[in-house]
């Protein structure tokens, strides 16, 4: 009898071959792919957990990692769980996706979770005996679900449903990179823009770098230049701080990513300076829609001719000026919630406002986060895009200011580069840029330094205030 | 401290900021001819927050709304009182 297509994420990490180079590391432990292939990591055989609903539970994404790998086309649905989940919102969790065992090395927020569920554990140490079954030997026919948490800031987070399947339709871009590729990224990669990446090293046949929670931007900088790293992605928000480390002069890998939030010519035009032979690309992503597209002409925005084209990976639509998007690659549905992921049309509303300026569209910021100055409408992007152009700004925030006559006014936090000097002697002429480039509502009523500006950990500017 | 010059700092320098000619201020003077417009009023509003430590608008029940300059210096005179 034929074997059937082999699709799970091991068979195709096992595909693109598994030399003794290839690994997958953290700050403290490194996963040789190819001692995986003999072994396992989990507390019990990974048949022990066929049709089940599994929530992986670390701080360290190490061994998440490693119970995908082994776990993908055996359990029903995998949960990967970020970190920073509040554990008040687990009990919820846990009764929606109908969890039937936590697997945990003991930390992450459901390592001490009440109920019914049984706990595996798992590590990072690959255990190994004659009578084992080598992980191709295990029938792996899925097809898994795999369950990501939005990154939304308030509330509970939604989980929302893809497939190995949908996750990997946008590794299919055209990118040409080497097979010894190493790949890192900020982002935790239980996150959608992170788990991009992860897939890119598993299945590309390259290794994988992941960040670590608590270290320093140098010293995962230092460490993944290290390790060799090639490849690397961030939102803008990660890139503006990794530019402010030192550590970002020694750092010369071949590929810079950025997505998750509006990449402004400001920041463009800063990775390119910093790392003159690398190419840089921003790309379009949420975790429900999926990858849209990605841009390589180091032009913020997106050239208009993407939109409306038919046949191609993934279809684009403005309506009611924010973008949509049909494609394989968007998740199928939110787990739980009546919610519609997508419009009759089977698009996905990213809430993601855009505008076009000639030939190009350009992102201006999310519906929700618009601010209203007596009518007229502000998104906060588009100013921080102008703050960022100043040579003194390394960072901006901006938020809207409760105001008894306009309803709101704006007001914006700045970080300023090292040895820009004080605010108040460059106050006159930060504003005076966004004045010549913004009309007068949107400029910054109110100015303030601030040392640094929190990055949740979705790698997204907080803007809460 | 009289709060009386502080507004009219205040009024003078976001005027310049925003690029408004001002009218020369009197008590009498009403605000909207001023050349203050409700965004400039906003922001003075929030700066005085800042730097006097209240906002007299910001109250339960009904704020009669200053229609000169006088009664805004009035307006901020009575909530630091």
């Amino acid at each position: 009898m034929p074997r059937p297509e082999r699709r799970s994420l091991w068979d195709l990490t096992e595909t693109s071959g598994l030399p003794p180079r290839r690994f997958v590391a953290d700050a403290t432990g490194r996963l040789a792919l190819s001692a995986l292939a003999r072994g396992r990591t989990l507390a019990v055989p990974p048949e022990a957990l066929r049709g089940q609903t599994v929530l992986l539970s670390s701080d360290r994404q190490l061994p998440a990692v490693a119970a995908l790998l082994q776990l993908d086309g055996i359990a029903r649905r995998i949960l990967l769980c970020p970190p920073e989940l509040a554990p008040a919102h687990l009990p919820a969790v846990i009764a929606e996706a109908g969890v039937d065992a936590i697997v945990s090395d003991g930390t992450g927020p459901a390592a001490h979770a009440a109920g019914a569920t049984r706990t595996i554990g798992f590590e990072t140490n690959v255990v190994s005996d004659p009578g084992m079954p080598g992980q191709g030997e295990i029938d792996r026919e899925g097809p898994t679900e795999w369950l990501l948490f939005t990154s939304g800031t308030t509330g509970r987070p939604k989980l929302v449903v893809h497939t190995l399947g949908s996750l990997t339709g946008p590794l299919d871009d055209g990118l040409a990179v080497a097979s010894d590729a190493v790949w890192s990224t900020f982002y935790d990669v239980r996150r959608y823009g992170g788990l991009q990446i992860l897939l890119r090293a598993l299945l590309g046949g390259g290794s994988m770098v992941l960040s670590q929670a608590g270290e320093s931007v140098a010293d995962f900088l230092a460490r993944a230049q290290a390790s060799g790293v090639t490849h690397v992605s961030g939102t803008p928000s990660h890139w503006r701080r990794a530019l402010m480390s030192p550590a970002a002069r020694d750092f010369t890998p071949a590929y810079v990513r950025l997505s998750g939030e509006v990449a402004d010519q400001a920041i463009l035009n800063s990775l390119a300076a910093a790392f003159p032979r690398s190419s840089i690309a921003h790309a379009f992503a949420s975790t429900e829609a999926g990858v849209a597209f990605d841009v390589r002409d180091g032009l913020a925005g997106f050239p208009a001719s993407l939109i409306g084209q038919a046949g191609g990976k993934a279809e684009l639509r403005v309506v009611d000026g924010s973008l949509r998007i049909r494609s394989a690659r968007t998740a199928s549905r939110y787990v739980g919630d009546a919610q519609r992921l997508m419009d009759a049309d089977g698009f996905v509303d990213t809430g993601d406002m855009v505008e076009l300026r000639g030939d190009r569209y350009h992102f201006v910021g999310r519906r929700e986060g618009i601010i209203n100055i007596g009518g007229q409408k502000v998104h906060p992007e588009e100013v921080e895009a102008v703050l960022n152009q100043h040579p003194a700004v390394q960072m901006a925030r901006v938020r809207g200011r409760k105001s008894p006559i306009t309803g709101a006014i704006v007001v914006a936090d700045v970080v300023l580069r090292p040895g820009s000097g004080s605010l108040d002697t460059i106050r006159d002429d930060i504003l005076e840029g966004c004045r010549r480039a913004l009309p007068p509502h949107k400029v910054p009523a109110m100015l303030t330094e601030a040392a640094g500006l929190e990055v949740a950990g979705s790698g997204k500017l907080v803007r809460r205030a | 401290m009289s709060v009386r010059p502080i507004i009219l700092e205040n009024i003078v320098r976001i005027a310049q900021q925003q690029k408004k000619p001002l009218a020369p201020l009197t008590d009498e003077l009403p605000l909207l001819e001023s050349g203050l417009d409700s965004l400039c009023i906003a922001i003075l509003v929030a700066s005085l927050d800042d730097s006097l430590g209240v906002d007299p608008f910001d109250r339960d029940g009904d704020v009669a709304f200053p229609v000169t300059i006088g009664d805004l210096i009035g307006l901020y005179e009575h909530a630091t009182a």
